[in-house]
């Protein structure tokens, strides 16, 4: 069962820079590494990440195998208005994660 | 669900300074590290990898301890209890710090996790985790991060000497291929680089903990292993009776040391 | 001390679990690693083309933190900032971070904007082996600003017997 850590600032002024803190636990296996026995371990990464906020994008990444296990991202973005932040999590098989965040901009 | 954790300022762990011992004066051995000088592994570390420790929100090890948490609360077993029918998390708080300690019914020392699995065959009537599975990791996590910030304090009386002076023999015994022991590295040479990395001085305060190397949260026994085989050593079973006669000298040897768990580490 | 969902303070951590998506993977297996001879300075200079085309790349204004030795290269922290206003008509649209030793010489691609605010991104990477990490951001004027830095990792000590 994956899980998510996020971190965002509950209450903002209107028009502040804010940072925010993203983990997720995956492996993000490379396809590189092979098992004890020396079976090739196939590759399971999470290949992208989006924020919204109210419903517009504000920050995207995609993700390559060098990006290490348990990925973090932490980026920034301004306070416009008081609302929801909404996270994904998209794998190579296309499966997602989501998970949300209010934020009370004033 | 969705839940918060307490204690989001960033941790520091610094240099111990100890008044005079007041534990069961033992032999001192020459090479053992002078009670001013005891330190954290934390304080060999780079800056970076200290501050993936520092941040809980940074830290992957937090991801077993919320896991463990939820186990915490799950009955298992035919007698359908959960830890949390028996024990508050709070009652938990010192525990870890305790650990190895003797039990009375197999009359030699038992390390956390054993002391977990007791739990849950005699009281849970369920099944034993396996070691370094994600459920024992998970609920060694949880209940150590109880205990962190506290001193570790083991307490060497009668029962415990014996077990005691095996896990001293085996740190100070040269084993393996390369015929050194751990007091060689870390006792004599602590502090000093091997191969561009700071050499600890193997102080247990923050397991389980996240080892950058496995790239998961791993227990005391499994990074022993890999220093016996880094030795080229033979490794013992998972369980051995020598692990806990080593992590009971080499707790013993971080008496006053903070808890981390979970820890960060290369 | 249990997790208290009511946390007080202006900064707070929300944790979820996962609508049952992720394949229920937790940790890596032990493993050992493969290396198939496909990283090279010239597959990390094909990348780069790939991205700016016959664009030039200019030194400057990028920011790249990483650290000069690295303790264990299975997790890099890095920092990539970049000196924009970040404003409607002046920001940055992406900032791309390429290796030139790993097997593949993509690590990640990060899609700013005027709603970032500040252009600086942190993640952490995993490096092979001892190598020159590139960053190169992506402006709204459509050129092209890099930085890089050479990175020396080490081995843990002790590694893990497979068996």
């Amino acid at each position: 069962m994956a899980r998510a850590l996020i971190n965002v600032p509950r209450k903002a002024r209107r028009g502040e820079i804010v940072e925010i803190k993203t983990l997720v636990s995956h492996p993000m296996e490379t396809g590189y590494r092979r098992d004890n026995i020396g079976n090739p371990i196939p590759r399971d990464i999470i290949s992208r990440f989006v924020c919204m906020y109210n419903g517009t994008e504000v920050f995207r990444a995609d993700l390559f195998p060098a990006v290490a296990a348990n990925p973090f991202l932490s980026f920034f973005t301004v306070a416009t208005e008081s609302g929801t932040l909404e996270f994904q999590w998209t794998d190579d098989q296309d499966n997602t994660q989501t998970a949300s965040a209010s934020i009370e901009v004033e | 669900m969705s839940v918060v954790l307490e204690n989001l300022r960033p941790r520091t762990f610094g240099v111990l300074l100890l008044p005079a011992l007041s534990l069961i004066a033992l032999p001192a051995s020459s090479t053992e590290i002078p009670t001013a000088q005891k330190q954290s592994d934390y304080e060999s570390m780079s800056p970076q990898t200290r501050a993936i420790q520092d941040d809980d929100n940074v830290n992957p090890g937090m991801f077993w301890v919320l896991d463990g948490e939820e186990r915490w609360g799950r009955k298992d077993g035919s007698s359908n209890l959960s830890c949390a029918d028996c024990h508050t998390s709070e009652s938990m708080r010192g525990v870890a710090a305790r650990y190895p300690s003797f039990e009375v019914e197999s009359q030699r020392p038992i390390d956390l996790q054993e002391r977990i699995n007791i739990c849950r065959s005699r009281r849970q009537n369920a099944t034993p985790f396996r070691y370094e599975s994600k459920e024992l990791l998970a609920l060694s996590a949880f209940v150590a991060y109880q205990s962190r910030g506290l001193p570790i304090q083991i307490t060497i009386d009668e029962r415990l000497n014996p077990f005691f002076d095996a896990g001293r023999a085996l740190f100070e015994a040269r084993q393996g291929q390369l015929n050194v022991s751990c007091a060689q590295c870390h006792d004599d040479n602590w502090g000093k680089r091997m191969a561009g990395n700071i050499i600890p001085q193997t102080q247990p305060t923050g397991y389980p903990l996240y080892r950058l190397e496995w790239q998961e949260l791993g227990s005391l026994q499994r990074r022993l292993r890999n220093c016996l085989f880094g030795m080229r050593a033979e490794t013992y079973p998972y369980g051995a009776i020598e692990y806990i006669e080593l992590e009971l000298y080499m707790a013993w040897r971080a008496n006053g040391l903070k808890i981390e768990t979970p820890a960060v580490r290369p | 001390m249990c997790v208290n969902p009511h946390h007080a303070t202006t900064t707070r951590r929300i944790f979820l679990t996962a609508v049952g998506s992720f394949v229920g993977s937790f940790g890596v297996a032990p493993a050992f690693i493969l290396r198939p001879a496909a990283a090279t300075p010239a597959s990390m200079a094909a990348a780069i083309h790939e991205v700016v085309g016959q664009a030039a790349v200019r030194q400057g204004k990028v920011k790249l933190d990483i650290p000069p030795l690295v303790e264990n290269g299975n997790a890099v922290s890095l920092t990539v900032s970049v000196d924009s206003p970040m404003t409607e008509s002046d920001y940055v649209k992406s900032v791309h971070i390429f290796n030139e030793k790993n097997p593949q010489p993509n690590v990640t691609k990060f899609h700013l904007g005027p709603r970032a605010g500040r252009a600086r991104v942190s993640t952490r990477i995993r490096l092979a082996n001892s190598q020159t990490v590139v960053a190169i951001a992506h402006l709204s004027d459509d050129s092209f600003w890099s930085n890089s830095v050479d990175v020396m990792v080490t081995l843990a000590a002790c590694l893990e017997d497979l068996r």
